[in-house]
């Protein structure tokens, strides 16, 4: 299942133990950050970076803005 | 770049993925904490003052008027149930008709900024248009606080006496 969520449904889902995932460059990341978030830039995003994710958990990804 | 992520996930096994769409621009602006090695540590969001009056567009001008000079600010906003600003009672307005009612008295559709804008820049412009105070929204119109030039001047020149006793010490 993937869909679009909103502000108050990400901070739901982090309440219920949802992985937030910056998929922006690593140094935007560095910059700054949601709370929580870990740091994937969807250029490496593969088995070897993703090994650390939960996949029974769910997983939400963001970046600037879907752009 | 989001979408192609979820997607990608998916791909990769992840049953359960959601795409925060509007992303961090969204979060930023709705003025929500972050973190990181580069947070500005002066955003409009966390110099604006919360508990700013607000009235409904059916309240009288006597009810905002009372609850403005119980505040100490010289305004009243005028907000819709959800908090979407919908205008402005300013001191001429709350001199007028005790028994008008907000909506008819309200300047509409007052300018806003978001939580995260540059509150340097901000200020600047503020002081060319002799803005004394901007109300400062989410992204779906609600009100964060009210920003008063005058605060944010005393914090920024708090924040350049902190950096320059930073540099000499």
């Amino acid at each position: 299942m993937t869909g679009s969520v909103h502000r108050d449904d990400v901070r739901r889902l982090m309440a219920q133990g949802a992985q937030l995932v910056e998929v922006l460059p690593a140094a935007e990341y560095e910059d700054e950050h949601l709370p929580g978030a870990i740091s994937i830039p969807l250029k490496t995003l593969g088995p070897e970076t993703i090994a650390g994710l939960d996949r029974a958990r769910p997983v939400i990804v963001y970046c600037w803005d879907g752009l | 770049m989001s979408p192609r992520a979820a997607c990608r996930l998916e791909t990769l096994g992840f049953s359960t993925v959601f795409d925060y769409t509007a992303g961090k621009t969204d979060w930023l602006a709705a003025g929500l904490p972050t973190e990181g090695a580069a947070v500005p540590p002066l955003r409009p969001g966390a110099v604006a003052r919360t508990g700013v009056p607000t009235c409904t567009p059916d309240d009288t001008v006597a009810t905002a008027r009372r609850r403005v000079a119980a505040s100490g600010e010289d305004r009243c906003i005028v907000t819709a149930g959800d908090g979407v600003v919908l205008g402005v009672l300013d001191q001429a307005a709350l001199a007028g008709d005790d028994h008008a009612l907000a909506v008819d008295a309200m300047r509409a559709g007052p300018p806003t900024v978001r939580a995260h804008e540059d509150l340097h820049e901000l200020v600047g412009r503020m002081h060319e248009r002799k803005a004394v105070a901007i109300l400062v929204t989410d992204p779906e119109g609600r009100l964060r606080g009210l920003l008063h030039r005058d605060d944010a001047d005393a914090a920024l020149a708090h924040a350049r006496d902190d950096e320059a006793g930073g540099k000499s010490a």
